[in-house]
């Protein structure tokens, strides 16, 4: 039996008190992880963002700090605190705590890091309020409390019984414990056993649960006119037709600078009507002019700086640096080398972006669809000069993420127009104002240069460019510690194109061209594609070369076996081509096998087999879906993904310019899980990076010929 | 501005509107309806898929001057209690990630069975392409469509 702290020092991870009207409640910090944690556990209530309560009919709530994005969270989560509480999941009542600055903090609708940062709190919760369940119990009766056991929500004593609810009240005077034992995981009954979204039944009736159906008494719409392209800012204005449109209350100007860079875009144009439509009517008659601000970039110059960057390599771009790859290039059989380049890329979440803000002189309450309200919350309170205590955000479920719902521009646009207006007002982006405006996966390109040696690879050196990127390489993954000489640089692009975090960020592409480079390396040195990464797993595991690694080789030696194995890899049918790739990303092992078939004389993705190392698979049902959505959109955005500026103005505005996946191309996928007890790592993302580089290697082993260039689509894919 | 007597879910609603308002908007904003999604306004995505006399339709393309009579059916009206057998079937399948589709995706799919009880495999791909799942929910997508035309 594994014991887990409730305690450190004179902090404690949560409180219990009495519930008002009977029952008990334990509080408790969602998000952070007693038994790994390096910050502070929770101070008293401040880092108190999540409850549990037992109520005297029994019933069972848990209070969510997390609003669901789509990655299944407000569902698999609770299910962690009701697995060790021993609850009966019908029972269980899942509910979305609002923002409330003063008792809610670090209130952030999680990536895909959410269950391996929440699984020990959320254990603890579930123990602890278990464990006092039993001290009740043990205390009424008078019996020792290491004889009773617990089951769908009773406390038994051999065949006396006593319910939860019947227990609660009482539970609420007795001491939290300075441990509390945790289930072995062996004797899980809820986590492992698929649960059903606890909002489905009112997804699929249309209930209002998005921040584009949130309304309020005497709200008014708004549509925005932004600059339509980057460096440049509003020169005039002549809002003389859009004032005719039915339905258009006012046109305001307005700004929302909170940085010097912000500054260069100007002003922007709020269109105030009565409903979306007349908002939308009334920005498409306004009538402006545009006047530079900043130099107004184009891809063609994009790609000649990165193509310039991948030449250099000093002291500056280095991120690690084993042996002497020099030397290893000298002195090798041969030496192979690749480049490989990627577009921005808009998220395009499917509900597009809007937020609802009603500014008054008490107080600013805002709400929608935010993952990381505390940002919002600090750069509002700045930017309007009020205190953060009258700044309320309330998080509504979110129309998907991808990255784009981390960047809280639009909530604070929402909150200047309101505060200018000074009424309730939606902002509501249209798909077009959604794909102009930023942010955006930053374009990138790799160079991989290998030496190899006897059939080994004995030097390795990649290097990464991005635009406004920041850092592009994981340079202590694969393959460091499996090649002796190993070097990666990274450089960073300047650039006024708002960038930022995309599914999966950096590893989104970085795997899709390593991936195909390794691929090809294989075929140049004559050896099996799959062979030539155990050859280097097996080295980083036995014998690590160079600095400490951030992966272990052998949970990625793990999921390419398995992936291999029920891929049939090697065992082609007829008119299929498979394609392998592995990737390590969000503490998630992952590999896939793609197989190609051709229809109309291009290739044509018929099914992915994926093996994946999460750890425990807490909702077995919705990681497969987080799984086959992750490896579909990785084939979709290598394929079709396609997104560049010319002066500055994104070139792809709505769904006609810019393809998405959709059903007919979407392939089947197959989703293997590797068996585990460890704690459970990230999926909402770790199924994508690797799909793109599968896909290459598919279409290579098809058609003989490799591609660089993302894309996909749009390059010669001729099947002979 | 002008008034519309619509045949909204089976009951008659009277709207003002201009006359190009699509019906997506006039759903969402005046008569409440919000179940119906916006998802890029110009016919290409289906976040927005209504009937139209049992036929599924892009709302946001069809204004309000042009429904007249026509009966108009939205996934709030789709059945009383959510148990359209492709509802049902959404919910054992568990299709939804995000869920901001998935009324679309629903509508769409009722509208294939009630014109195609039958639909093979690659019927139901085809029937189901005008509808984009960014969260690429597909494979659950295809898999409920079959499993309702087989109720
Ligand atoms: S909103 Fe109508 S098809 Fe996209
Ligand atoms: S479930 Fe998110 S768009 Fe389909």
């Amino acid at each position: 039996m594994t014991l887990i702290k409730t305690k450190v020092d004179r902090r404690s991870f949560l409180k219990t008190s009495a519930l008002a009207g009977g029952g008990l409640m334990i509080g408790f910090a969602w998000g952070c992880s007693p038994a790994e944690t390096v910050r502070p556990p929770a101070s008293e209530w401040f880092d108190i963002n999540a409850f549990l309560t037992i109520a005297d009919n029994g019933e069972i709530t848990i209070m969510s700090p997390n609003p669901e994005i789509g990655q299944n969270v407000k569902t698999s989560m609770p299910m962690i605190v009701a697995e060790e509480l021993d609850a009966s999941w019908e029972d269980v009542i899942v509910k979305q705590a609002p923002l409330d600055t003063k008792n809610y903090q670090r209130q952030v609708a999680g990536g895909s890091q959410s269950i391996r940062q929440g699984w020990q709190s959320l254990r603890m919760a579930g123990a602890t309020a278990r464990h006092l369940m039993v001290l009740t119990a043990a205390k009424e009766w008078g019996v020792d409390a290491a004889s009773l056991k617990t089951e769908n929500g009773y406390v038994v004593n051999g065949s006396e019984k006593r319910s939860y609810g019947e227990l609660a009240s009482k539970a609420a005077g007795i001491e939290v414990p300075a441990e509390v034992p945790l289930k072995d995981p062996k004797d899980f009954k809820i986590i492992g056993k698929s649960k059903k979204n606890v909002d489905l039944d009112e997804i699929v009736t249309g209930k209002p649960l998005f921040g584009i159906d949130y309304q309020k008494e005497g709200m008014v719409y708004a549509a925005v006119l932004r600059p339509q392209a980057f460096g440049t800012r509003l020169k005039t204005l002549d809002d003389t037709e859009a004032r005719k449109v039915n339905g258009v209350i006012d046109v305001v100007r307005f700004t929302d600078h909170t940085s010097d860079a912000d500054k260069a875009r100007g002003e922007k144009v709020a269109v105030i009507a009565t409903n979306t439509w007349a908002a939308i009517k009334g920005q498409r008659a306004l009538k402006v002019t545009w006047e530079d601000s900043q130099h107004r970039e184009s891809t063609p110059e994009h790609i000649a700086k990165l193509d310039a960057a991948l030449k250099k390599a000093d002291g500056k771009s280095e991120r690690r640096n084993d042996g002497n790859i020099n030397k290893a290039f000298a002195e090798a059989d041969g030496v192979f080398e690749k480049s490989y380049e990627a577009p921005f890329l808009p998220h395009n979440t499917l509900e597009p972006m809007n937020f609802f803000a009603d500014v008054t002189d008490e107080k600013v309450e805002l709400m929608g669809p935010i993952q990381t309200p505390q940002w919002s919350l600090g750069t509002i309170a700045q930017l309007l000069g009020r205190d953060e205590s009258e700044i309320s955000i309330g998080m509504t479920r979110m129309g998907g993420g991808f990255g784009r719902r981390l960047y809280g521009d639009f909530v604070v646009e929402a909150a200047a127009i309101s505060n200018k207006i000074r009424k309730p007002v939606k902002l509501q982006y249209t798909r077009e104002d959604d794909m102009t405006a930023g942010i955006y996966r930053p374009s990138s390109k790799y160079r991989f240069k290998a030496a190899y040696k006897n059939g080994k690879v004995t030097g390795y050196h990649l290097t990464g460019a991005g635009i406004r990127m920041g850092g592009t390489t994981r340079e202590h993954w694969f393959p460091a510690g499996g090649i002796e000489n190993y070097r990666v640089d990274s450089h960073n692009i300047d650039s006024n194109i708002t960038t930022g975090a995309w599914r999966a960020p950096v590893t989104n592409f970085l795997a899709v061209a390593e991936q195909s480079f390794f691929d090809e390396l294989a075929e140049e040195m004559g050896i099996d594609a799959i062979q030539l990464r155990l050859d280097i797993l097996e080295q980083a595991k036995s014998n690590p070369f160079g600095e400490p690694l951030d992966y272990e080789p052998e949970k990625m030696i793990g999921v390419i076996k398995l992936a291999a194995d029920k891929g049939n890899w090697g065992k082609a049918p007829n008119g299929v081509s498979k394609g392998f790739s592995s990737y390590y990303s969000h503490n998630t092992y992952v590999a896939e096998v793609v197989d190609v078939v051709t229809e109309n004389g291009q290739p044509r993705v018929s099914n992915i087999t994926v093996a994946v190392d999460c750890g425990i698979v807490v909702n077995p049902d919705a990681a497969i879906n987080q799984v086959q959505g992750g490896a579909v959109d990785g084939i979709g955005h290598a394929m079709y993904g396609d997104f560049g500026f010319e002066n500055g103005t994104p070139q792809a505005n709505n769904f006609d310019k810019f393809r998405l996946i959709r059903s007919k191309e979407a392939p089947s996928v197959d989703v293997h899980f590797v068996e585990s007890l460890n704690s459970p790592t990230g999926l909402g993302e770790p199924s994508l990076p690797p799909a793109g580089g599968a896909l290459a290697n598919a279409i290579a082993a098809a058609t003989g010929r490799r591609i660089y260039k993302i894309p996909f689509a749009k390059q010669d894919l001729a099947m002979g | 501005m002008a008034n519309y007597t619509l045949t909204i879910n089976g009951k008659q609603k009277t709207v003002e509107a201009d006359p190009d308002t699509p019906m997506l908007w006039v759903l969402r904003d005046a008569l409440d309806l919000k179940g119906t999604k916006y998802g890029c306004g110009i016919g290409q995505c289906g976040a927005c898929t209504i009937h139209m006399n049992d036929n599924a339709v892009r709302s946001c393309q069809i204004p309000v001057s042009a429904i007249g009579e026509s009966a108009i059916t939205t996934i709030e009206g789709l059945s009383e209690k959510g148990d359209h057998p492709v509802q049902v079937a959404w919910k054992k399948h568990d299709v939804p990630q995000c869920g901001y589709c998935q009324a679309g995706q629903i509508m769409n799919a009722a509208a294939l069975l009630k014109r195609n009880p039958n639909p093979s495999t690659d019927e139901i791909a085809d029937a189901t392409h005008g509808n984009i799942c960014r969260c690429g929910t597909y494979n659950k997508i295809k898999a409920a469509v079959a499993d309702a035309a087989a109720q």
